[in-house]
């Protein structure tokens, strides 16, 4: 911008400045706090660190132990358990309850609420709650027994085979609600015009949503891949407050071998390589993401 | 299925019935839970009420709990949380909405590009600076204090809160902007006077995001603050897994709800901002 010819000298001269002034302290802090501390964890990463940081150059020798340590691909393996179940069922019971509420329901908006207010509770209460519900003596299992259902066991929470699982049912209640919030915006933002000459056709309205609404969702499916994977990859919380990762090692994920290594077993260089692995995996998963959500978005 | 509209929306109907059951029976079984005596716990199962009333459990998650060596409830935690958030979401939203100004309305040659470069503190998960973070906090000397925690979540947070103003002030058109210029208003002129009165709104969003977002954070609180110092989503996680004794859940379920309550309440009141401010966030991830 060219500022006229009206102001005064000193105030063209602020105006040119003040910007980059303004956004200076932000963008320090960026490079410092973001840019800066992935270099320095990248660099304790190729370190002998151990309950102290140091600096002498070790090569791979921290991401060979890790690729060598059998819990590390334990906690890789929930991950990826934990990250298809969770992004799958929130989808469906998202897109499901999306195409429910957008039956022009009564009282939408109390229920709209209702699916939506596990997302204001922090991971720690979600984890919590569930812990005790999932309680093997005394939570689901105790309103079978109760109901007549004598041998229904639900032990997975101390199943070492089955942990995994009650991480997905929790993340999956907190998390399925704003799924929903998401698609039922994007189904409200299509254009009404396109349903109704879809109807003149004759096509049912199961048909229009499987042909033309849900197609057309494309964008926002893949918004909501994109936050979904992000939430599985960097998920801490959840597991900490229900699991704990345990039984044993059993429900372990990077996001807690991190935390242990780092802070309570102090291997500074495994946490910091494992961080590192962290961080690898969410370019690898986010970036090709975003280049499709780009693309669909302008096709759209 | 949809033709036949009685037995097609009866089932629709039912089927979000049966959703909202879902979603409300945790938050259920938690307060039912709260009320409970020991004894009533271990008599009735998680689904009945309360055979008697009692508050018990909450004056005890509230002010005798265990935490670990201490036993003082819940009660300095809750402080210290409203103590790191209240900061921390006030300066974040500051900055932010001056950052997003500028970024929208006084581009210059490669802003674009420091923008994103903002973007990406978004995106990383934040293991990648915990250490050096730890490093930094104990040179400041400010390793398990509150003032420690209100700075990493400023630093942390203002990516987002630039990215809520910046998609705000946007859509505003250029000519307001343009036409206050050539009557020779500068820079902070032009921020306070044109685009202040109109930011009610994203202001909302922007805060009720961050006091969530931060008032929920258990990564930062457990790794930069133990002890005294420690937030109370970390309080809650150590009350519930400290294992001396018999296991008082009704006391558990108390110190969750008032772990919750705040957020709960910011929903309750706000929940369309709420709504709006996570699907903003999600635009951009």
């Amino acid at each position: 911008m060219s500022a006229s010819p009206s102001q005064g000298r000193l105030s063209v001269l602020a105006d040119r400045w003040l910007p980059k002034l303004v956004l200076s302290p932000t963008l320090a802090a960026s490079l410092i706090f973001v840019y800066g501390f992935i270099a320095w964890t990248g660099w304790l990463s190729f370190t002998e660190s151990r309950l102290m940081p140091r600096y002498d150059w070790a090569g791979l020798l921290q991401y060979q132990a890790l690729f060598e340590n059998e819990r590390w691909w334990t906690a890789a393996a929930n991950l990826g358990i934990f990250g298809s179940l969770f992004i799958l069922f929130c989808l469906l019971v998202g897109l499901l309850m999306a195409v429910l509420l957008d039956q022009k329901i009564r009282a939408e908006g109390a229920l709209r609420t209702i699916y939506l207010y596990p997302m204001a509770l922090s991971f720690v209460v979600t984890g919590t709650a569930w812990k005790w519900m999932l309680n093997p003596d005394m939570g689901l299992q105790k309103v079978m027994n109760d109901l007549g259902f004598a041998n229904f066991t639900f032990d997975w929470l101390v199943n070492p085979d089955m942990s995994i699982y009650t991480v997905v049912i929790a993340g999956v209640w907190q998390s399925s609600g704003f799924v929903m919030a998401l698609f039922l915006a994007g189904l409200r933002g299509i254009d009404d015009s396109i349903i109704k000459a879809a109807q003149v056709d004759g096509a049912s309205l199961p048909t229009i949503y499987r042909r033309i609404l849900i197609p057309s969702l494309r964008p926002v499916f893949f918004s909501v891949l994109l936050i979904l994977s992000h939430i599985a990859i960097k998920s801490f919380d959840l597991v900490m407050a229900l699991t704990g990762g345990g039984p044993g090692t059993s429900s372990d994920v990077p996001a807690i071998f991190m935390y242990q290594f780092a802070f309570t077993r102090g291997q500074l260089g495994q946490g910091a390589a494992s961080a590192m692995m962290m961080l690898f995996t969410i370019v690898a998963v986010l970036v090709p993401l975003m280049y499709m959500e780009t693309r669909s978005a302008k096709r759209v | 299925m949809f033709k036949n509209l009685t037995v097609g929306r009866a089932l629709v109907y039912a089927a979000l019935l049966l959703m909202a059951i879902y979603y409300l029976l945790p938050l259920y079984v938690m307060l039912t839970t709260s009320f409970k005596s020991l004894d009533d716990i271990r008599a009735g199962n998680m689904l009945s009420l309360p055979q008697a009333w009692q508050g018990g459990a909450w004056v005890k998650a509230w002010a005798e709990a265990c935490t670990g060596v201490e036993c003082n409830g819940m009660q300095g935690f809750f402080w210290n949380s409203i103590k790191m958030t209240l900061p921390a979401v006030a300066i974040s939203t500051i900055l932010g909405a001056v950052n997003g100004y500028v970024v929208s309305m006084w581009r210059f040659r490669g802003s674009d590009a420091l923008f994103t470069m903002l973007l990406v503190g978004c995106f990383i998960p934040f293991q990648v600076v915990l250490l050096p973070m730890a490093q930094v906090l104990g040179m400041l000397g400010i390793a398990n204090t509150t003032t420690g925690l209100v700075l990493v979540h400023v630093v942390y947070g203002t990516a987002f809160t630039t990215l809520f103003f910046r998609n705000f002030y946007i859509t505003v058109p250029d000519e307001l902007v343009k036409a206050a210029r050539i009557d020779g208003a500068g820079f902070w002129t032009i921020f306070l006077r044109i685009l202040l009165p109109i930011s009610g709104p994203i202001f909302v969003v922007c805060i009720i995001w961050q006091f969530t977002q931060i008032w929920n954070d258990f990564l930062f609180g457990v790794v930069f603050a133990s002890g005294e110092a420690q937030p109370i989503t970390v309080a809650l996680n150590n009350l519930v897994n400290t294992s001396t004794g018999v296991k008082e859940y009704n006391v558990d379920m108390a110190a969750a709800i008032i772990a919750a309550l705040p957020t709960l309440f910011v929903y309750m009141v706000a929940g369309r901002y709420f709504v709006r401010g996570l699907t903003a966030g999600a635009v951009k991830g």
